[in-house]
């Protein structure tokens, strides 16, 4: 395929006056990791679920894999694979059955099936389980699972939304390790999430989403150099301290300031000799870190907010 | 003293238990009309069974009196209300409260103790039961199926089954892994539906499952019960009571030890 | 040749059924073996030493085609409830379904369709252990079994569609205790229609479980009208064709909104 996996085109989704999407506009290259960044209530599920075509768009234009979700659902859903929010795996069934009734509603021979599942199970580490039920698993292992059902169809393009939340870090980080594989594999992947370590981990490029709209676009060293400076400082503040005051103290040693409920974040390209001056001002050094600029400050900037919100 | 607690627990003066209790009316006071929809069921089955199926069959011979056949099954569907009552409170009531809403979490979180939450789900259960049976004991009178003063020991009679099923419904949920294993409580209630002499009288059984179903727990609420309404009262009913007084006891003493087990490990 | 997605569905509740078997041999064959030995044999003592036959047949031959399409009924009835609901709000395996090649509505035809066919087994069970008994005079009896199955269909057409819209199961209690249970009880299926109040009798027509019991009473007695039948069919047909035009839409509704 020459064109791209996804491109919309000014697309809208509303649930009656409620707008959850509106008017985005992206293209998902092949063989890219695309991620949607933004906090939850944003529209990233919801453009998610247009893409899966498991939503009709309510405006604008949306092509997956160069067909027309309106028109080619299923023949979309053929060949995508789709790791949801919520886990939704088959409770009455034992890990094996999940993969052998998920691959027949994709029509896919019992045969190839088996040879199949039996691949993944153990790509997703979970060969040993494959006679257990699904309840007794723990939360990573059934969203293990989950990735390796997505698979079974061998799918060009992977949506994941919100793959690691709720997870442990160790969860996490296996889950992680698995979606570089697909990556180095060629499998085009499409994820949403609100941890900014998880997108700057795993995208390629991302979009910034917030209030249903697109409001950055990039990869994530992009959109930290056009926006952010290079360093931040933080000064945590005693609980006792006026916010107000010491923002406008602190405000002429750095580039820009955001002030935050218990600290205030300064901005600049020199870390330590920001640090330095801020603490020859009688500031204590155990309350004033340097640290690189990342996603999150990105947002923070751009929306006023912090992610996790 | 004690020794009349463990029986009639919802007798109770001990107040920790009725804490549960109140939890339960509060749950229900949302859902009343659920609570309210409890009261059709017997009595469909008495319309049905006693009326339609009644005018098929005529009347019976019981202890002695010639009795319409609704006369005749009446108190048999007293008492599967009772146990079927007793029962969906204490299991699939029961275990979604333990396995999926968590709701023992936190009141043994309190000064509550495992003893009482089976005891306050018994008497919850009870209580429930009793304002049901009432009511059909108040129908039954309006039919004129009420045939003797002993009828008003119908209702403690009908209370004792609920405590009985109450006893092993709580004892055996604390045992089920998941909703698969109701089908167990379907297989025993179902046979006990049918063969305690609830239809016809246990005469017409062959004389090997009659044998049997003399042993079998509903059979014995059954008997307590037709013979309260119909005036036909025998000292072996004494076996029958303690038969239903040891089901919830023992089921009660298991319950709790098992609750403590499973919530507090 | 690819299986239509339709019948996707049906394999996968087949595998749910295999894997689950104990509970479901239980309500499948030995239940209503039961209840015909009870209410059959037991309580037809009774009648027949009263009343003789109940509309020229013995009681046994009136109520086994009774119990055998009632019990369709409530095994669709529980199964359209509960478990639609699990499957778009607890356990959420719908929306898995939904985000392969198969539609909501294939999805929603598949579930009735597999639900017809557990009856049908049912049905079928239930048909041997009354012939065993004597309770089957005539060779038309095997139609009894796709009575029950479209008896069955009626139903979980009509509930589905009702219970995919919902997100709580309070009212589930409500139906069965309101709706399915005076269904079964007052459906032809224990005492004769007739025996109503007259002013009640025409409310029978109402019921889709009294036609589903006539047609399988018809078959297994083997005396029948051919107008009659086709009415009662055309009655089913008709609940399935509500169920299905709401059930269709309020799936796609509720899976991909």
């Amino acid at each position: 395929m020459s064109g791209p996996m996804v491109a919309a085109r000014a697309l809208t989704k509303r649930f009656g006056a409620f707008v959850a999407v509106d008017g985005v506009d992206f293209e998902i290259e092949p063989g890219e990791a695309f991620g949607f960044l933004g906090p939850n209530g944003a529209g990233k599920t919801s453009t998610m679920r247009m893409i899966g075509c498991v939503s009709p768009r309510t405006a604008g234009e949306l092509h997956v894999l160069g067909l027309d979700p309106a028109h080619d659902g299923p023949d979309i859903r053929a060949r995508l694979g789709v790791v949801p929010q919520e886990d939704n795996l088959d409770t009455e069934l034992t890990v094996w059955d999940n993969l052998m009734i998920y691959g027949r509603y994709f029509d896919l021979p019992r045969a190839e099936i088996r040879e199949r599942a039996a691949e993944l199970l153990e790509f997703v580490n979970l060969s040993d389980r494959r006679d257990s039920r699904v309840d007794p698993l723990s939360g990573g292992m059934k969203r293990r699972l989950t990735i390796a059902r997505s698979l079974l169809n061998r799918p060009e393009l992977l949506l994941l939304d919100e793959p690691t939340t709720g997870l442990d870090p160790q969860a996490r980080h296996l889950l992680w390790d698995r979606l570089y594989q697909l990556k180095r594999s060629g499998v085009t992947l499409v994820l949403t999430t609100h941890y900014m370590d998880e997108a700057e981990q795993l995208c390629d490029r991302l979009v910034i989403m917030d209030n249903a709209r697109i409001v950055a676009e990039g990869s994530p060293r992009r959109l930290i150099a056009d926006n952010v400076t290079r360093e931040v400082v933080e000064v945590r503040l005693p609980i006792e301290a006026d916010l107000d005051f010491e923002a406008a103290r602190l405000k002429r040693f750095g580039d820009r300031i955001e002030p935050l409920a218990d600290r205030v974040l300064l901005y600049t390209d020199d870390g330590d000799a920001t640090a330095a001056a801020i603490m020859s001002e009688g500031f204590e050094a155990g309350s004033v870190l340097v640290r690189r600029a990342s996603l999150e400050d990105v947002f923070l900037i751009l929306t006023g907010r912090s992610l996790e919100d | 003293m004690t020794a009349t607690l463990r029986i009639l627990p919802f007798l109770s003066w001990r107040r920790r238990p009725w804490r549960l209790v109140e939890r339960n009316v509060l749950a229900y006071r949302r859902i009343w009309y659920i609570f309210l929809s409890g009261f059709a069921e017997p009595l469909l089955f008495l319309l049905s069974i006693g009326v339609g199926v009644g005018k098929l069959v005529g009347d019976l011979h019981v202890g002695g009196h010639l009795v319409e056949y609704r006369t005749f099954v009446a108190p048999g569907l007293l008492a599967i209300a009772a146990m079927n009552g007793s029962l969906l409170d204490t299991t699939f009531n029961f275990f979604v409260k333990m396995k999926y809403s968590h709701t023992y979490d936190g009141v043994l979180a309190s000064p509550l103790t495992p003893r009482d939450v089976a005891v306050g789900e018994i008497t919850w259960a009870l209580l429930r039961g009793a304002a049901y049976s009432a009511a059909f004991l108040l129908t039954m009178l309006a039919f004129g199926d009420l045939r003797s003063w002993w009828s008003l020991l119908a209702l403690p009679g009908a209370v004792l089954i609920g405590f009985g099923f109450a006893g092993v419904g709580l004892a055996a949920t604390t045992f089920m892994r998941s909703f698969v294993d109701f089908d167990y409580v379907n297989m025993a209630m179902i046979p006990l539906f049918l063969f305690s002499a609830t239809f016809f009288p246990l005469a017409r059984y062959p004389a090997g499952l009659q044998a049997v179903i003399r042993f079998t727990p509903l059979y014995q609420g059954v008997v307590l019960e037709r013979s309260f309404v119909i005036g036909d009262l025998h000292w072996t009913l004494l076996a029958n009571a303690a038969y239903l007084v040891a089901m919830g006891v023992i089921g009660l003493r298991i319950a709790s030890r098992r609750i403590g087990l499973l919530l507090q490990p | 040749m690819s299986t239509p997605p339709v019948l996707r569905i049906v394999e996968r509740e087949a595998l749910v059924f295999a894997r689950l078997w104990r509970g479901i041999a239980f309500s499948t064959f030995v239940a209503p073996a039961l209840f015909l030995g009870a209410i059959g044999v037991g309580l037809g003592g009774l009648v027949k030493a009263h009343t003789g036959a109940v509309d020229g047949l013995t009681y046994l031959d009136f109520v086994a085609p009774g119990l055998l399409v009632a019990s369709a009924m409530q095994l669709a009835a529980s199964e359209s409830l509960w478990p639609v609901l699990g499957g778009v709000k607890w356990m959420r395996q719908f929306h898995g379904v939904v985000a392969t090649p198969i539609s909501p509505g294939q999805l929603y035809g598949g579930f009735v369709l597999w639900t017809a066919l557990r009856s049908m087994l049912g049905a079928a069970a239930f048909l041997l252990v009354a012939a065993l008994l004597g309770a089957v005079p005539s060779a038309w009896g095997v139609l009894a079994i796709p009575a029950a199955g479209l008896c069955s269909a009626a139903f979980c057409a009509l509930l589905a569609a009702y219970s995919i819209k919902l997100d709580s199961d309070l009212s589930f209690p409500m139906i069965m205790r309101l709706g399915v249970l005076p269904l079964f009880l007052f459906s032809g299926t224990f005492f004769p229609v007739s025996q109503l109040p007259s002013g009640l009798r025409p409310l029978a027509l109402f019921s889709p479980l009294w036609h589903g019991v006539e047609l399988a009473r018809d078959a297994t007695t083997g005396t029948f009208d051919v107008a009659p039948v086709l009415a009662h069919i055309a009655v089913l047909v008709a609940c399935i064709a509500v169920g299905a035009s709401f059930g269709v839409r309020r799936f796609s509704r509720r899976l991909s909104p």
